[in-house]
């Protein structure tokens, strides 16, 4: 493309949001603008990480001895509740709306998101429903203590008989998120739908808006369906209602089936997008094409169909009948196909490419492997009489957390480095980056590892004293855990001293392909403005010399002399 | 391809206004959302019904079917008469619009009292086993969208009394007769289960 010396349209300079402060003061703020929602969401979800870990390292301080010697039973179900519960909706599903925020709109090359003013409110949602889920430790009875699922009996019982109980204000504060999740999905589809730049097809856009846009299609099916079981789960606790009480007629199975529809496909909420993550990173750091992009791209929504129908999986050791179970265990089973074809297009797009061992690449590195690792023991659940066996065991809980941290958690650290020059327009430092690698990889596997051991060998699930002969595998854990927490120190340290004080960031400091990277760092606040790019190439050509846009050198130039 | 006409228009407008055109995909989406709760419910009721050993609480026999049958008349005919409001918007009758909108308005009020007066002379509660929570749950959880649907009409009614209102387009008075719509579907689908079911 030609591109002259002087060019009339570098002149423009990008004008902020007319009234809008323009210092760190817009982050306290009802802020319209997607890059400023998106930092909200993820310093406040980073925050409760903190809050949510705290809780993991006193149950992991509980468990490093046998005996119930740090916390009483009680507190301890109160504490492992509200340690799923805030790292469920307080942490990842904030953070990775936050990632949307920041990613959808400028990867798509939409000056922001499509309901600027609703998008600003389902943020808002989130301290909100944070204060009631925090202030149930203070209330009489403490928080609730049925687990993060939340079963009845168990979680309609109310022994002290107040109207305002833990359970309440849990289930009070699940309802608000819901309601922030729908508002953030309804923008986030509409977005992706109607606002990309000309010439983005469905098949030159990047994969994590496909991927967010498969995970956020699960929030509008799945989300309304927990909301209606919710909804009856809080008449029975506060209203007198019987849905869920056999005394009464109901059927506490059914609430289970509520639960589940929902809850299994949200796994893939949060793990979509950390394959779009991965596609980006391993792409990017591997100078190479995307290994069968319209496959991967496709496989998403592969994955958001079969999630909608394996649900009962969860139900195999609660009174499921016996042709349920297989149905349920076959539509599990194929749900590996679509994710092996993910799986294999990242190897062999890794498989012989020169790989630049940042930070965020090997965030993903690590959090491949651990994915690769937890698809296997998630098979081995998904077997009927394994399930039967493992079910409700420390086979369960480590399964979980090596999707839940060791892969997807991984994959969130990778995209706050990988993007983090971009949007603060700072360059983090390296050193202290991979030092908190290391430390998470580590602990990670320190934690989890030995558990699968525990779990096979019979240690039950939620319960804060076990039998002598699991604890050497408890004592590894617990020393795992504890170095997950200091890993917290050079994170905070890089994040709070770069943005600072880090060098200043070019537009494109990883040589990466993509709208985002055409963009000066940060970006203005209605990014390209008038003058959005054509895209002509979907975004993988690594090595291939073929520009993503049209004139590419134009906007090139532009976010250089920005 | 839909993408690209829309980005078109993005070009050359500026500011945070270009994008209001995507106001009714929003809505619509959410609809659908929104669809999925009621179906939980409806789902609920069905496997309660039947699965449930005593399904009707004791000294209940059944729900009387012609109240609501006239205020299911009502409601799906002012399904039509919001349509023909929306009808005489287009062709530019503002008055007209206004008039058949209130009747609209006016016939889901009659809806809303209709429901009441069956509420209060019911002899089950709330408590009253899976029937009687279900039975308010779907009835009200409705209720409440049809009282929402007709301040939402208010407000549209409201808006028509704003110079320049439509000068972007009526997308908000397509989208509330939408609503109404949906809220129309939702109590057939209700009023089977419930009421028609019952006797089979
Ligand atoms: C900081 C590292 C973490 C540690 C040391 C940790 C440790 C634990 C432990 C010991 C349990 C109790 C298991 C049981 O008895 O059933 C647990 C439960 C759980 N954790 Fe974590 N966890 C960590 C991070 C996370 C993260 C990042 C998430 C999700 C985003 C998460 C989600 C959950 C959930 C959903 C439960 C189940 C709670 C329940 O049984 O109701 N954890 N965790
Ligand atoms: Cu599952």
């Amino acid at each position: 493309m030609t591109s002259t010396n002087f060019d009339p349209r570098i002149l423009k300079a990008p004008h902020p949001v007319p009234g809008a402060p323009d210092n760190w003061k817009r982050f306290l703020s009802f802020n319209t603008d997607a890059k400023v929602i998106g930092i909200q969401y993820i310093a406040t979800s980073l925050l409760f990480l903190l809050v949510g870990g705290l809780l993991a390292m006193i149950v992991r301080g509980e468990l490093i001895t046998p005996p119930a010697d740090l916390v009483d039973p009680t507190v301890y179900n109160g504490l492992y509740t509200m340690h799923g519960t805030v790292m469920l909706f307080l942490f990842l599903f904030p953070v990775l709306n936050g990632l949307n925020n920041l990613l959808i709109p400028t990867m798509i090359g939409a000056p922001d998101m499509a309901f600027p003013r609703l998008n600003a409110a389902a943020f808002w949602l989130v301290p909100v429903f944070a204060v009631l889920l925090m202030a149930s430790f203070f209330i009489p009875g403490g928080p609730a203590q049925a687990g993060w699922w939340s079963y009845p009996p168990m979680s309609i019982q109310n022994p002290l008989g107040h109207f305002i109980n833990g359970e309440q204000l849990w289930l009070l504060a699940v309802a608000l998120s819901g309601i922030s999740s729908i508002f953030g999905a309804i923008n986030f589809v509409t977005t992706i739908v109607r606002m990309r730049a000309p010439g983005m097809g469905f098949f030159k856009m990047p994969l994590y808006c496909w991927t967010a846009w498969g995970a956020q299609t699960i929030q509008l099916i799945g989300l309304p369906a927990l909301t209606g079981g919710a909804i009856m789960l809080l008449f029975d606790l506060s209203f007198g209602t019987s849905f869920f009480r056999p005394e009464g007629g109901g059927d506490p199975v059914l609430y289970q089936h509520f639960f589940w529809f929902y809850s299994h496909p949200a796994v893939y909420v949060m793990v979509l997008p950390v394959f779009g993550i991965f596609s980006e990173v391993f792409t990017c750091y591997a100078r190479k094409p995307l290994f069968g992009y319209k496959f991967v791209a496709l496989a998403s929504f592969g994955i958001v169909f079969l999630s909608l129908i394996v649900w009962v999986h969860h139900m195999f050791y609660t009174g499921t009948p016996n042709w349920m179970r297989i149905l349920f265990m076959f539509t599990t089973m194929t749900i590996a196909v679509p994710t092996g074809v993910k799986v294999f297009a990242w190897v062999a797009t890794l498989w012989g490419g020169k790989l630049r061992l940042t930070t965020p690449m090997l965030f993903c590195l690590g959090g491949l492997l651990n994915f690769i690792f937890a698809g296997i023991t998630g098979v081995m659940l998904g077997t009927v009489p394994i399930d039967i066996h493992v079910g409700n065991t420390y086979f369960v809980v480590a399964h979980f957390h090596y999707v839940i941290f060791n892969a997807i958690v991984l994959g969130v650290f990778a995209a706050v480095y990988h993007w983090f020059p971009k949007f603060t327009g700072h360059m983090y430092y390296e050193g202290l980056g991979k030092l908190h690698f290391v430390l998470t990889f580590v602990g990670c596997t320190l934690n989890w590892l030995p558990l699968h051991w525990a779990g096979l060998l019979g240690m039950p699930r939620r319960v804060a004293s076990y039998d002598p002969e699991f604890a050497i595998w408890n004592v590894i854990a617990s020393i795992g855990a504890f170095i997950l927490g200091v890993a917290a120190i050079p994170f905070i340290l890089n994040m709070v001293s770069s943005w600072a004080r880090g060098p200043k960031s070019p537009p494109n400091p990883w040589g990466a392909i993509g709208l985002e990277w055409l963009l000066p760092s940060p970006p203005p606040a209605e990014n390209f403005e008038d003058d959005v790019p054509t895209v002509i190439n979907n975004p993988y050509g690594y090595g291939l010399g073929e520009p993503q846009v049209a004139d590419e050198d134009f906007y090139i130039r532009r976010a250089q002399e920005a | 391809m839909t993408s690209s006409d829309s980005s078109l228009q993005l070009n050359h407008t500026p500011g945070h206004v270009k994008h209001s055109g995507h106001n009714l995909t929003g809505f619509v989406i959410f609809l659908c959302s929104e669809s999925i709760i009621f179906l939980a419910f409806f789902a609920g009721f069905t496997i309660f019904k039947l699965t449930s050993p005593e399904w009707l609480p004791p000294g209940v026999d059944g729900l009387d079917i012609k109240m609501p049958l006239i205020n299911t008349i009502v409601l799906v005919s002012s399904s039509f008469v919001a349509y023909f409001a929306e009808r005489y918007l287009h062709k530019g009758n503002l008055w007209g619009f206004r008039i058949v909108w209130l009747i609209t308005m006016l016939m889901g009020a009659y809806f809303v009292y209709g429901q009441y007066v069956e509420w209060s002379n019911l002899e089950f509660g709330l408590g009253s086993g899976v029937f009687g929570g279900t039975f308010y749950l779907l009835t009200g959880f409705h209720g409440l969208h049809v009282i929402t649907g007709i301040g939402l009409m208010g407000l549209m009614l409201y808006h028509s009394f704003r110079p320049g209102n439509y000068d972007k387009g009526d997308m908000g008075v397509t989208a509330v007769s939408l609503f109404w719509h949906f809220v129309d579907v939702i109590w057939i689908i209700l009023f089977v289960l419930i009421y028609v079911w019952q006797r089979y």
